[in-house]
């Protein structure tokens, strides 16, 4: 199908877009890769007055080193996130779930901003996001502000961010040595979207578990911690059935949605049995 | 309108075009390049996929204004002086299409994984195209044929190497 | 020297105009002065439409005409159903846009036509329509209940007939037999979903009409168009140029092409509509969809006594092209390849308030050879035999061919034991078994499951007397003609309507053999009603197994012409000529003769014919074959599961087939990856979902699962040759092979894998959460409703 019209707006600069998004009311959409925005334009399921494209603000691509942290900009893409030295080495886990987002091709265009700025709970970043403690950069006219990934997902498709707000980075702590990553993704197709997905990070010392950092993809309206398992880990034994014990309570506290791949109560099931595995592959 | 400025398959068009157009029906209908068709609303199927600036992506999900000052190669810009280039040569060596309709996204999405991959194997092509949707062939003999195209592209730049 | 063409793996000649992208797609073509079609869609399941207004999309900006189904009323006439299974069967009108009432979400209500197809889609969202919603009728056993909410309330009934097939005596089959299975299955409803969507282009010329279409079926769909619309049939010419695909979808006559046609008559303009994916899956008639009540009786040593079938169809809201038939095609094939005493079998067709169902590759066949291959396991394993051992103990054994089976049909040839054998040494079966016994023993989270499916299907599509006595509205022949054009080239024109299969290339081989002149001299014509004037088109893997023996006997034909002028030009008589390569001779006299090639100039100069004898040496032939053929084979599957996730893995596949003689390898064993493809993608992956109030739910490939070449194995395949006995060439047809036999393959492996869970059956498709579900014990998964996440709300893949 064929969208519906809107205005067109190509910012050369954050200042630009923003005054844009400022001017163009709550009618107006950005549009960052459009691998979400674009079906859903031609679905006509999103009809906006006005579209911001981010696409030529160079800027935004950049990802740096911020000491402790590293800012990723939002409209860096998923494929430079994958090969990105700086993700790669400070936040593996980034690096490994974007493989695992959609196809090749659109992976070239979508971008890491955007797809946490969806905030589509069945989407893989926000839960990674949040398992790191990201940070989420934001700009408007009104000026800047930082919303902790722990705040920013809301609800179903919806973030903390104003109307008039653009998400320009995201900044993520290092995690330091001794951390395995691993993010366990369940779907029917390679296409499919997770049913559950189970972002993990873990520090081990020796044969134990330091620290840990869990959160699932899709078991509610939006990303959520699972932090009843993390603290049963902590402490504990790098063991199978350590990882076991504690996963059993991975889908505590969740309200998992019961759609056309899965129901609720199989959701629950699933966040137990990946949440192990996830564990058990970080620990390495 | 905006005007945009493209060069698609060595050719280079300047065009006013209406925001909402597609990249994908602006290469079909203004540009009459149908040899890219368009076989989803979800950007799922992969069948108009091309090259833009070297890199796969989906026409449909594209917005042509988005492609001003780009380069885009169709299944049409590939092959010199009339002769096919290996990838597509292999298709039809290895029968890897039967119907033909995903057949030019197939061949696009296929050249991006070489560049990226030179040498994949079978699990890695079945990978790299998991965003193209075919019906027909159950996808065997395109892996066979990737692998095939790859194998002849990567010669020349091994008797470089090789003394 | 000629190369011997047929069976060799020639490259498809098709290929060089697909592979660079100068394909004739429908949606490829654009005359000037065309106008844009997008139809307006019922959102409702059902209800009376009690007032459209079209006023304010008129004015909409570029439209040229809209058009209600009122409009159309005394025109548009009722989309066909060409086969009336009982006398009794209920019918009902079906407009091709609708007028009074809307049936299922999707139904087209109104049009609009504009000078762009962005014009046209907006102006859709100026049209009113006023709905009175009707009650939703989506389950077929509910709609069968007294006092059910109707689909057609005229009929009095959601029952559109009652089909009924007896042969033997069930009644003692079944009393006192030792081992009785009762199974209900469920063929889940699927989504042809060939890749080309459908797309149609009338161009107007006076009182004439060029109608391209993505078709499988040209040739009937103009005789169904001048049927429809009274439009003469010879002022209508039908086009299916190139065709991206079909599965049976396009073996249908759909209300968008019968609109197109009179809209071009009524605005005089070319018109074109193309459909998007998500308004495809909606409009696009489905497949399957049949409730399956089986028994199975049984001695205690394995042999089948008796099976009873009693099947559920849905039919959707309207009957087309050969709807009500579809399920009772399968009819004759519940008994496989397997010798019982009795066979029952009836079907009933119910209305829904859903997309109307038909054809999809294999057609009534995959589901009655999923019913006997999953009951076969089920014999097995109530028997605590070797699912193989059960098969060979009931199966018609090599030197009992031609069999007549309990269905009526005369198997003509097979050779299941060799196809068997075969199978079992590619797939290491006894190594499986060990490993699968392993892993049970280990109690290993991940379970290994073996599936067999020995299966047979009838193709050929079919003999015009068997057509008859089944009331099918037409026959089931085809035709072929040869032009031996007067420099020696040769153009073949068929009846068969390729979409993918390579007519192009394996009519040329056969014709190269047949003529004895080079492949490259030899050019296919097809799919133009001007060109080829009668066929029966391409479906039921019937084109080379009907449509390729017509063409045999054309070049036959030729031969026979060629050989009465070679003798006059020769001096010599008929029966002295010997003819090899492509040239006469005299028999003993190498070094005289003549070429096709110089006799075809000859005939076209007619200086020096025989008296009798007409100029040229075209031909053309129709076959009507006298029986079905009969393709078989053994495929053989490995499947993993998760017993902790219900993931399923398939590890190994082996497909043995016996299509009987090939034309060409290379397309044989590529329809075989296809149709594995597709079956598999039943097993696992596939389903058209409805909810409660008759929303189809997956109208997007983000929802409607096909799977990517991430999701497939690598298949092992291999071939058996038994040649068919009747037909001149030996052939079977392979089209549908892969479909049919690999869906019960899968699931059986599927259940071998959870039998010590106590699983007898998880229900199509096997989802990793109905596998679960039936390892917890739980034979009906709960139904899930569809909500938010990971619906068209996200349709697309991230950002």
């Amino acid at each position: 199908m064929i969208p519906a019209t809107f205005d067109y707006v190509r910012p050369a600069s954050v200042d630009d877009a923003v005054r844009a998004l400022s001017d163009a009311g709550e009618d107006a959409k950005v549009l960052a890769g459009g691998q979400s925005l674009m079906p859903l334009l031609r679905m006509r399921l999103a009809i906006p007055d006005a579209l911001i494209d981010l696409d030529r603000i160079d800027g935004l691509r950049e990802i740096r080193d911020d000491g402790d942290a590293i800012v990723i900009g939002a409209m860096a893409t998923h494929h430079q996130v994958i090969r990105d030295p700086l993700v790669r080495e400070h936040v593996p886990l980034i690096a490994e779930t974007t493989e695992t987002v959609a196809d090749p091709a659109v992976r070239h265009r979508g971008t890491f901003g955007g797809s946490l700025a969806h905030a589509d709970p069945a989407g893989d970043l926000p839960a990674v996001a949040l398992a790191l403690d990201a940070v989420f950069l934001v700009r408007s006219v009104r000026g800047e502000r930082e919303i902790p990934a722990s705040e920013f997902f809301v609800d179903w498709m919806t973030s903390a961010m104003e109307p008039d707000e653009l998400l320009v980075g995201v900044r993520v702590p290092k995690l330091g040595a001794g951390w395995g990553v691993h993010y366990e993704k369940f779907h029917r197709t390679a296409q499919a979207w997770a049913i559950v997905g189970v972002a993990c990070a873990v520090r081990r010392n020796g044969d134990g578990i330091e620290d840990a950092r869990v959160a699932l993809t899709n078991m509610g309206p939006a990303p959520v911690r699972a932090s009843a398992v993390e603290t049963a880990v902590r402490g504990g034994p790098a063991a199978e059935d350590a990882f076991r014990t504690a996963a059993a309570q991975a889908a505590e506290g969740t309200e998992p949605p019961t759609d056309l791949h899965g129901s609720a109560e199989y959701r629950a099931h699933l966040a137990t049995v990946l949440t192990a595995r996830a564990l058990a592959a970080a620990a390495g | 309108m905006p005007r945009i400025r493209v060069e698609v398959d060595g050719t280079t068009y300047e065009d006013d075009v209406e925001p909402r157009l597609l990249l994908v029906h602006y290469l079909r209908e203004r540009l009459g390049k149908v040899g890219t068709p368009v076989g989803c609303d979800t950007s799922n199927c992969g069948a108009c996929t091309v090259l833009m600036d070297g890199m796969s992506v989906k026409s449909c999900s594209v917005l042509a204004v988005q492609a001003d000052g780009r380069d885009v190669t169709t299944v049409e810009g590939l092959g010199v002086d009339g002769a096919p280039h290996p990838m597509q040569r292999a298709f039809h060596e290895e029968h890897a299409l039967q119907c033909g309709y995903c057949t030019p996204g197939m061949i696009m999405a296929s050249l991006d994984l070489l560049r990226e991959n030179p040498d994949p194997s079978d699990e890695e092509v079945r990978e790299g195209l998991e965003g193209n949707l075919c019906r027909c062939t159950g996808y065997q003999n395109i892996v066979k044929a990737v692998r095939r195209a790859a194998s002849e592209m990567r010669e020349p730049a091994g008797q470089e190497v090789t003394p | 020297m000629t190369v011997q063409e047929v069976g060799s793996p020639r490259r498809r000649s098709e290929d060089a105009r697909l592979i660079t992208g100068r394909t004739r797609w429908t949606d490829n073509m654009t005359p000037a002065g065309t106008l844009h079609v997008a139809f307006l869609r019922s959102p409702h399941a059902h209800a009376r439409i009690t007032g459209v207004d079209t006023s304010r999309a008129k004015q909409s900006p570029g439209v040229v005409a809209v058009f209600s189904g009122q409009d159309f009323a005394d025109e548009q006439g009722s989309l066909p159903c060409a086969w009336v299974v009982t006398e009794d069967m209920k019918h009902p009108d079906h407009p091709p846009m609708a007028v009074t009432e809307v049936r299922y979400v999707g139904e087209p209500v109104a049009c609009v036509v504009a000078r762009d197809k962005a014009a046209a889609v907006d102006a859709l969202e100026e049209i009113d329509v006023d709905y009175e919603p009707l009650s939703a009728v989506v389950d077929m056993e509910a709609a069968l209940a007294e006092g059910a909410d109707l689909v057609h309330e005229d009929l009095g009934t959601n029952k559109s007939y009652t089909w009924v097939f007896e042969n033997g005596d069930l009644d003692a089959a079944m009393r006192d037999a030792p081992v009785v299975i009762e199974r209900r299955y469920v063929q889940q409803r699927l989504i042809p979903t060939a890749m080309e969507p459908r797309s149609v282009l009338c161009v107007p010329d006076g009182d004439e009409f060029t109608l391209y279409s993505a078709t499988q079926i040209p040739h009937i769909l103009r005789l169904m168009l001048a049927t429809v619309t009274g439009i003469p049939e010879h002022r209508i010419r039908v086009v299916a140029p190139d065709v991206g695909g079909g599965f049976g979808s396009k073996l249908q006559v759909y209300g968008e092409e019968v609109i197109a046609l009179l809209l071009a008559r009524r605005l005089g303009r070319p018109v074109k509509w193309s459909e998007t994916r998500s308004e495809g899956n909606m409009t696009v008639h489905h497949g399957r969809d049949q409730i399956q009540r089986l028994t199975l009786a049984a001695d205690r040593d394995g042999r089948i006594r008796g099976l009873k079938v009693d099947l559920l169809a849905d039919m959707g809201a309207y009957l087309m092209l050969v709807t009500p038939g579809i399920p009772l095609l399968g009819a004759f094939m519940y008994n496989g390849i397997y010798k019982m005493d009795a066979l029952s079998f009836t079907c009933t067709g119910v209305f829904t308030t859903k997309t109307p169902t038909d054809a999809y590759r294999g057609a009534g066949r995959p589901e009655a050879t999923y019913a006997i291959e999953r009951l076969m396991d089920e014999l097995a394993n109530e028997l605590g035999m070797d699912p193989i051992d059960v098969r060979r103990r009931n199966w018609i054994r090599h030197e009992e061919f031609p069999y007549e089976t309990i269905a009526g049909l005369t198997y003509d040839s097979g050779n299941y034991e060799a196809a068997t054998d075969k199978a079992l040494e590619l797939f290491e079966y006894d190594k499986l078994r060990a490993e699968q016994a392993d892993r049970r023993e280990r109690q290993d989270p991940v379970q290994l499951g073996i599936g067999v499916s020995t299966f047979t299907e009838m193709c050929g599509l079919a003999p015009s007397r068997v057509l008859g006595s089944l009331s099918y509205g037409a026959g089931g022949w085809e035709h072929a003609a040869v032009r031996v054009l007067p420099s020696g080239k040769v153009e073949v024109i068929t009846g068969s309507s390729a979409h993918g299969q390579g007519h192009e290339t394996a009519w040329a081989q056969i014709t190269a053999d047949r003529l004895g002149v080079p492949f490259e001299d030899v050019k296919v014509l097809h799919g133009d009603t001007a060109i080829s004037h009668k066929g029966m088109d391409t479906y039921g893997s019937r084109s080379l197994a009907v449509g390729g023996v017509a063409l045999f006997s054309a070049c036959d034909k030729v031969v026979d012409k060629a050989r009465k002028v070679a003798a006059h030009l020769l001096e010599a008589s008929e029966q002295d000529l010997e003819f090899t390569g492509g040239r006469f001779s005299v028999r003993g006299v190498q070094d005289e003769g003549k070429t096709l090639q110089e006799v075809a100039l000859a005939a076209f100069a007619a200086h020096d014919l025989p008296d009798g004898i007409e100029p040229s040496l075209d031909s053309d032939a129709t076959f009507d074959p006298e029986n079905f053929s009969f393709p078989h084979g053994t495929h053989l599957c490995a499947a993993e599961v998760d017993t902790e996730t219900g993931m399923v893995k398939i590890r190994k596949y082996v497909a043995v087939d016996d299509v009987g003689k090939v034309v060409n390898p290379l397309i044989v064993e590529g329809q075989v990856h296809g149709g594995l493809a597709q079956g598999i993608a039943q097993a696992l992956y596939e389903e058209a979902v409805y909810d409660a109030e008759g929303n189809l739910t997956t109208t997007t490939m983000a929802d409607y699962l096909i799977p990517s070449a991430a999701d497939l194995p690598t298949f092992t395949t291999d071939r058996t040759e038994t040649p068919a006995t009747t037909n001149p060439m030996g052939v079977k047809g392979v089209g549908e092979a892969g479909t049919i036999a690999s869906t019960p393959a899968v699931v059986n492996a599927i259940v071998d894998a959870l039998r010590p869970h106590g699983v007898h059956d998880v229900a199509m498709p096997c989802t990793p959460e109905r596998v679960w579900r039936a390892l917890r014990g739980e034979t009906e998964p709960a139904a899930a409703q569809p909500g938010a996440a990971g619906g068209l709300g996200s349709a697309g893949g991230d950002q």
